[in-house]
């Protein structure tokens, strides 16, 4: 069942030197319901921004997304997103942060409290219920940020590259810990990232997009169930067909850039 | 502790020096007095009430004063950053009068306000109302992008983003604010009292001057100074620091 569908989205950002930069031309693609699909491309392809205007943050300049069917024009709590810094507000204890959801949709204090401590207990975090953000690692950030995002049980979970500051050891325990969060709650994730391992690591299909203008150049579908062990054959071949596809994007631009620069 | 010691060595050192140099007589005793005598003169100021008196007046403009500048300049700040037409329009004057030593402003505040103490009282306002919306406005332009965005996915209205995330992620600025602007406002109250009417600590300052007692003058000006610096280290720098270390930013 689609969730959520995209139709020819176009979007330019007005650069300093007058010109439009296109930042995405003619995206078109469908979510299906309960699906993890990742977003990738190399930086400026446009990734992040198509997932601002699914969350309603940006609004393209043609084209249209729909979420259920109804066409996005502002943010919904049926779509909260995960922020690659966590987002966390200083001044809230970790408990306060992820109350803030429920209390600006005036869920009373009781019912608040029991279920941001729920959710906190599911990121493993009750225990720092009390502490301040400056006060936690960057892997204790972000699952303070997943738990804020999912206790308004959201439809859609949109994370824009969330574990892309962290070491490489916290990365893979938070992936677990995701993962294991999706089975459990069948979510729609739309997850962000330019790292190609974690993309085919995680999700049931990549949607790779290119440069210049943003757009889709293509779509693997990956369908071995969890736990994917490492050094899959299979995994290993979607990883390297997508990192061929990236860097022949990526020349390709350095070559019309080197042009430019030529004359 | 060891820190404590040495400040107070320095300061005894002032003082002996200063004594010596009283010893040495170049000056008459009008011109630099002793500290035995500025001592006197603050242990008799305190004991016979004069003292009390002039703190006391003194305290009632400044916090009638402070007041109205927070209060004022914090909305004032509010109102222009929260508009970019205003804020461009606005926005250069402001820092124009905060260069202008607000005590400029005293003859004009006596023609105005017949009632010296209403002009004294708007000099304070004057000398801290920039500062505190300047920082207003720093703190409400600074505000994390991230942040609102945050708070919008989870459904929060513009009401709520205003007092839920953009008024305290300004927190900060606010005191920092409220801190310069408590420093300016000291300044503006004792250069207006230097002026103006009344039984504050700068008017009795001044009558030591006309007395030709200068033990008096001096013994203001110490009170003046350890005031201003126990407001700000008790006070506001604890409540800077404070605010600062909850909100995860370094305190320098």
């Amino acid at each position: 069942m689609k969730i959520v569908v995209a139709k020819n989205v176009y979007k330019s950002f007005p650069q300093k030197s007058g010109h439009n930069l296109v930042v995405l031309k003619d995206i078109n693609l469908t979510i299906n319901k309960g699906e993890f699909v990742t977003l990738i491309g190399p930086s400026g392809c446009g990734k992040s921004t198509m997932l601002n205007i699914i969350a309603g943050l940006i609004l393209p300049d043609k084209g249209r997304v729909l979420v259920n069917g109804k066409k996005v024009t502002s943010p919904g709590k049926d779509r909260v997103m995960v922020f690659q810094e966590g987002a966390l507000f200083p001044w809230l204890t970790v408990l306060d942060n992820v109350m803030f959801g429920l209390k600006t949709n005036n869920i009373d204090n009781q019912t608040a409290y029991k279920r941001a401590l729920e959710q906190l207990k599911a990121v493993h975090l009750h225990k720092f219920k009390d502490a301040y953000p400056h006060q936690l690692s960057g892997g204790m950030k972000q699952r303070v940020a997943i738990a804020r995002a999912l206790v308004m049980n959201p439809q859609i979970l949109l994370m824009d590259e969330p574990f892309g500051a962290l070491d490489e050891q916290t990365r893979l325990i938070l992936h677990r810990e995701l993962l294991e969060i999706w089975l459990k709650t069948r979510k729609t994730i739309v997850f962000v990232t330019h790292n190609i391992r974690e993309a085919v690591k995680l999700s049931d299909r990549v949607i790779v997009f290119g440069i210049h203008p943003g757009r889709i150049l293509k779509e693997f579908k990956i369908s071995i169930p969890h736990p994917r062990p490492r050094g899959n054959q299979h995994l290993i071949k979607i990883e390297n067909q997508i990192l061929k596809i990236l860097q022949q994007e990526v020349e390709k631009h350095m070559k019309i850039m080197g042009g430019k620069f030529g004359k | 502790m060891r820190l404590l010691l040495h400040r107070v060595i320095f300061v005894i050192f002032l003082i002996i020096l200063w004594q010596g140099i009283f010893a040495l007589n170049i000056w008459p005793d009008f011109l630099l007095p002793s500290p035995l005598s500025v001592g006197k003169t603050l242990i008799e100021g305190f004991k016979d009430g004069t003292f009390i008196i002039a703190l006391g007046a003194s305290f009632r403009r400044i916090l009638l004063g402070y007041t109205i500048t927070i209060i004022f300049g914090s909305l004032l700040g509010i109102l222009i950053a929260s508009n970019k037409i205003i804020d461009g329009i606005v926005g250069p004057f402001i820092l124009a009068l905060q260069s202008v030593p607000s005590v400029v402003w005293l003859p004009l505040a006596l023609l105005w306000f017949p009632l010296g103490e209403a002009a004294i009282i708007f000099v304070v306002v004057l000398g801290g109302t920039w500062n505190m919306v300047i920082n207003t406005i720093t703190g409400i332009k600074n505000v994390q992008p991230v942040l609102i965005k945050a708070a919008r996915t989870m459904g929060a209205n513009k009401i709520q983003l205003f007092w839920k995330v953009i008024l305290p992620d300004s927190v900060p600025h606010l005191i920092t604010g409220m801190r310069l602007s408590w420093a300016f406002s000291w300044r503006a109250l004792m250069a207006g009292e230097l002026i103006g009417t009344g039984t504050g600590l700068g008017q009795i300052l001044m009558w030591g001057r006309d007395m030709g007692n200068m033990s008096m003058v001096i013994a203001i000006m110490l009170l003046i100074g350890i005031i201003g610096c126990l407001t700000d280290n008790l006070i506001f720098k604890k409540l800077e620091e404070e605010v600062f270390a909850r909100w995860g930013l370094n305190t320098q």
